[in-house]
């Protein structure tokens, strides 16, 4: 369960052409990093994906079945935590199953155990500081029962540290949970840390301009940041990127 | 809680002050009573007289609570049929804050013409002077949902109904509230109008009562009550809000 595919999906906005021809697939289990930089339109393929916006052609399957502009079949977590106020870890936490029906309470609580949240269950967001706010999203996008999970740029508003914290906990709850996971980031080290497979995109409009397989065993470590293949696959990768992206290593 | 003390101390100083200057003035010039009476004088009327107004009083918070509640009701189910069918908003907005330029005052005889002196017309006023900044407040609530959390709703699959029970109608009960802190004044106001069509009890009674019989005195003491009413029931709408959003309190710290 939890296999994508995006079918040659275009989708322009006016005269302005967004995404052309973009076709790429997650496998179920695995790992897919969507690269490219700020603003080509990664956030409206998630919205094509996530059935928000229908595309002006091509088609999403999910696990064979055709999903295009059904809302819904995934799970997602975005960019902004988007945990709502008003609502305790706890309740934030069961959002997502309890919008498609009972939330089951007992992996719930054994998913804030292991995230290391337990202490903060009655706690409201904002008692939390920007990491925790991120886990208790990602929590609540493991608990929904989607069998494929969208992630939008989900640590680009932590700082370095924390993020890289953030990326090493990220891993070791998927090891433990291996849905499907597609990933989308502007950052090419977090994209190489995280993923099995890195899809890079073009800039306005998005089309797929290279694919990657990312060499590396799991459980990942950081140390494998700083390994030759690793310098030699960043090379290749932002040079796909090409000229007509300013990506920084933030 | 120190600091709201510590706040009060100033305008308190100013008020004594002022009250002091009032006294010192209609004993110097001799004021007749049934003009200006003295500010100790009030105070002497308003401790001494409860068996005066006492009934009166209760009768008023009665009034004013049901009317209250009423309006509250239906300016909750107004405004939460104008943002389910925002085509009945388009149509019907404009012409309820064009009700709001009517003067209730006005209003309130021709209540009395259709519905008699009874209680019916006298809730009418109270609950048409309490709807409406509810109704406002809960609208702009249910409106100013944050995009983030709407649009992971919308990614999430939830349904209209989930949009507004879960996360509409909660994102406004901080607003709903400040309505309500509005409706909580104007409602003992709006008792103390309806009272004045006539009515056997009530403030707006007492003070009709005292004016007729030039005890203006009594009529100062029927003011300090009706503030005082009000600001009971501001402060108790405060306290229920510290207790119900309690995350909105504590995110603005």
């Amino acid at each position: 369960m939890g296999k994508l595919v995006v079918d040659a999906v275009t989708k322009a906005f006016g005269k302005q052409s967004v995404l052309k021809n973009v076709s790429l697939t997650v496998d179920e289990g695995e790992f897919v990093s969507v690269l490219g930089p700020s603003g080509s339109g990664k956030s409206t393929l998630f919205h094509v994906i996530g059935g928000l916006i229908e595309p002006d052609d091509g088609h999403i399957y999910l696990d064979g079945l055709q999903v295009t502009g059904q809302k819904g079949v995934i799970s997602y977590m975005p960019q902004s935590h988007a945990l709502f106020p008003w609502r305790t870890v706890w309740h934030n936490v069961l959002l997502g199953a309890e919008i498609h029906g009972t939330p089951d309470e007992t992996a719930a609580r054994a998913m804030i155990a292991k995230a290391g949240l337990s202490e903060y269950e009655q706690a409201y967001p904002h008692e939390l500081s920007g990491g925790m706010k991120q886990r208790v999203a990602f929590i609540r996008s493991l608990l929904s029962p989607q069998s494929l999970i969208c992630l939008d740029e989900p640590f680009s508003a932590l700082d370095e540290l924390t993020r890289l914290d953030m990326q090493l906990w990220l891993l070791s709850i998927w090891q433990t949970d291996r849905r499907s996971i597609l990933f989308v980031t502007h950052n090419i080290e977090e994209a190489i840390l995280l993923s099995d497979r890195v899809v890079v995109l073009s800039d306005k409009p998005a089309a797929v301009k290279a694919e990657f397989t990312i060499p590396f065993e799991r459980p990942r470590r950081r140390e494998m940041l700083l390994t030759d293949t690793c310098l030699a696959l960043k090379k290749q990768i932002y040079k796909e990127l090409g000229d007509a992206d300013d990506q920084t290593t933030h | 809680m120190l600091g709201s003390w510590q706040k009060a101390v100033k305008p308190g100083i100013v008020l004594i002050v002022l009250l002091l200057l009032w006294e010192l003035a209609s004993r110097a010039f001799a004021i007749p009573a049934w003009l200006l009476p003295a500010p100790l004088q009030i105070i002497e009327t308003g401790l001494t007289g409860w068996a005066d107004y006492g009934h009166h009083v209760s009768s008023t918070v009665q009034l004013t609570i049901t009317g209250f509640l009423i309006g509250t009701t239906i300016g909750l189910g107004v405004a939460t049929g104008l943002h389910l069918i925002p085509s009945l908003r388009e149509a019907v907005y404009p012409l309820l804050i064009l009700s709001q330029n009517i003067p209730i005052i006005v209003l309130a005889p021709l209540l009395v013409i259709w519905f008699g002196f009874g209680m019916l017309p006298k809730l009418i006023v109270i609950a048409l002077v309490c709807f409406f900044p509810i109704t406002v407040s809960a609208l702009e609530g249910f409106r100013e949902t944050d995009r983030d959390l709407k649009h992971y709703m919308a990614m999430a699959g939830a349904t209209k109904r989930q949009m507004f029970f879960k996360l509409e109608w909660p994102n406004a009960w901080p607003y709903i509230f400040s309505g309500l802190k509005i409706s909580a004044t104007y409602s003992v106001m709006g008792a103390v109008i309806s009272e004045w069509l006539g009515a056997q009890k009530g403030i707006g009674v007492y003070m009709t009562l005292a004016s007729s019989s030039f005890r203006t005195d009594r009529v100062f003491v029927a003011i300090a009550l009706v503030m005082m009413l009000s600001l009971l029931f501001f402060g108790l709408i405060v306290l229920i809000e510290k207790h119900v959003v309690k995350w909105k309190r504590e995110e603005r710290d």
